[in-house]
């Protein structure tokens, strides 16, 4: 890091440390965090109006109250979403981020990793690396993310983008696929807040950036 | 339309607020949410007083509106719904409405005539027999409701752009907006009621519209939201102002394309 050169002696070991999530990274995911909650949260009272499966979610952990305000939420919401997640993935791409964090990945690397995160021997020391587990989790993630949203385009807009809507299998088989992405999203929010929670240095990370 | 509102009815809104809240990290809480779980509540307690409610929730009208003029710009006047095959009509097509089929409108055939008004040269209302006679279309289309199931039906009647021309009804003005029986209402932009598959829909699977389907007229837009297709219509005008809706006033969206 350059950063290290034009530092003096007097400087912390803190602020000498290398930057693990540049700025761009910190905001977006916040604002993805914020705008994931509100579209989790309003999608959920939309589902109770007319339910995939036998249960409904309570309406006390949804969002909106009543359908049109989970309607209002869901499609305020949307635009946060979107908005930042493309701004996302520009930088990520154009950054190069993408490329150096979650490439190369390897079958051999991800079975390796998880038997390793599964005996709790995986190293955390560098928080800069993913390990091959963690490389395959953020690619899902990332593609649960375009298909979410997709899907969701098709269910909003099954006239003017039918096309979309019939590439999901039409309007009701897109409205299981956006269920499901929803669910994939929730499990991957789980294992995710726990680990940062396990590993708290992590979580800094993503506040303060080192 | 939604089978019913879904208020919750002795739930505290100040507890719903708190409990959302939690979803949230906390300096987001104040700004995005206590709209958000008053909303419903609002619209339910004090009737239509929305408007005085919080500015997070004017907010969310505002971008409603926003939306609105997203979807106008979606909007392709020469994108059809997609037609499906006798086959696919889902049988028995559900009832759907805000309160229960025997409180369906009974409309006497005999008394009924269709109120013409607004901008429109020949403002002679219409008996269904003269409707009858009118060129019938034909379509089986998907009926996708707000609340998120859809049906496919099959409809017939006239294209409403061949009647508007026949009462000629002034087309550059802005909206169509159809009254009901029960009291039901829509507005319409006029490039949707322009669109070739939005119908004045008099059958129902080539029978007379039943009561239960929106006996005598329903207007059928298969390029929006089943709310967005008044049954039971009584009158229609053409007009500049938009007068909003039953639905649509209590917080629906208002264009609710597809």
């Amino acid at each position: 890091m350059t950063i290290q050169a034009t530092t003096g002696p007097s400087m912390t070991a803190t602020a000498t440390k290398p930057v693990i999530h540049p700025r761009w990274v910190r905001v977006t995911h916040w604002i993805n965090a914020l705008a994931t909650l509100l579209m989790i949260g309003s999608g959920w009272q939309i589902y109770d109006a007319a339910p995939l499966f036998g249960f409904t979610f309570p309406t006390k952990i949804a969002l909106g109250n009543w359908l049109a305000g989970a309607l209002l939420w869901h499609f305020a919401a949307m635009w946060l979403l979107v908005i930042n997640g493309l701004v996302y993935f520009m930088l990520g791409f154009l950054s190069g981020r993408f490329r150096r964090k979650l490439f190369p990945i390897s079958p051999a690397e991800v079975l390796h990793d998880l038997l390793a995160a599964l005996r709790g021997k995986l190293s955390h020391d560098d928080l800069s690396m993913y390990n091959a587990v963690q490389k395959l989790l953020y690619l899902g993630i990332l593609l649960t993310g375009v298909v979410i949203v997709l899907s969701g385009l098709s269910i909003w807009k099954p006239v003017q983008f039918q096309v979309l809507t019939s590439f999901f299998g039409g309007y009701n088989t897109a409205r299981y696929v956006h269920f499901a992405a929803m669910t994939a999203i929730v499990t991957f929010l789980v294992v995710h807040v726990t680990l940062a929670v396990l590993v708290p240095k992590s979580l800094r990370a993503m506040i303060v950036g080192r | 339309m939604p089978r019913q509102r879904k208020p919750v009815p002795g739930v505290d809104p100040k507890l719903l607020i708190k409990d959302a809240a939690r979803l949230l990290p906390e300096p987001s809480r104040r700004l995005f949410l206590r709209g958000a779980a008053s909303l419903g509540a609002l619209a339910v307690l004090s009737g239509c007083d929305i408007i005085d409610g919080d500015t997070s929730e004017n907010a969310l009208r505002v971008i409603s509106t926003f939306n609105d003029r997203v979807q106008a710009f979606l909007f392709n006047p020469n994108t059809l719904a997609p037609e499906y095959p006798e086959s696919m009509i889902t049988r028995p097509f559900p009832f759907n409405a805000y309160y229960s089929e025997d409180e369906a409108p009974d409309v006497d055939a005999d008394k009924y005539q269709l109120e013409i008004g607004g901008l429109v040269e020949n403002k002679k209302p219409w008996l269904l027999p003269e409707l009858y006679k009118l060129p019938e279309v034909s379509q089986i289309t998907r009926h996708v409701c707000v609340e998120g199931w859809s049906a496919i039906g099959s409809w017939q009647g006239v294209k409403l752009s061949d009647f508007l021309k026949l009462i000629g009804a002034d087309t550059s003005a802005k909206y169509v907006w159809f009254q009901c029986a029960e009291g039901y209402s829509n507005t319409v932009d006029m490039p949707t009621a322009l669109h070739p598959q939005t119908q004045l829909t008099l059958k129902f699977d080539h029978q007379i519209l039943p009561r239960a389907y929106g006996f005598p007229i329903k207007i059928r837009i298969p390029t929006k939201l089943g709310f967005k297709n008044p049954k039971y219509v009584t009158a229609m005008w053409v007009q500049n102002n938009d007068a909003g809706g039953y639905w649509e006033n209590q917080g629906y969206n208002w264009f609710s394309g597809l």
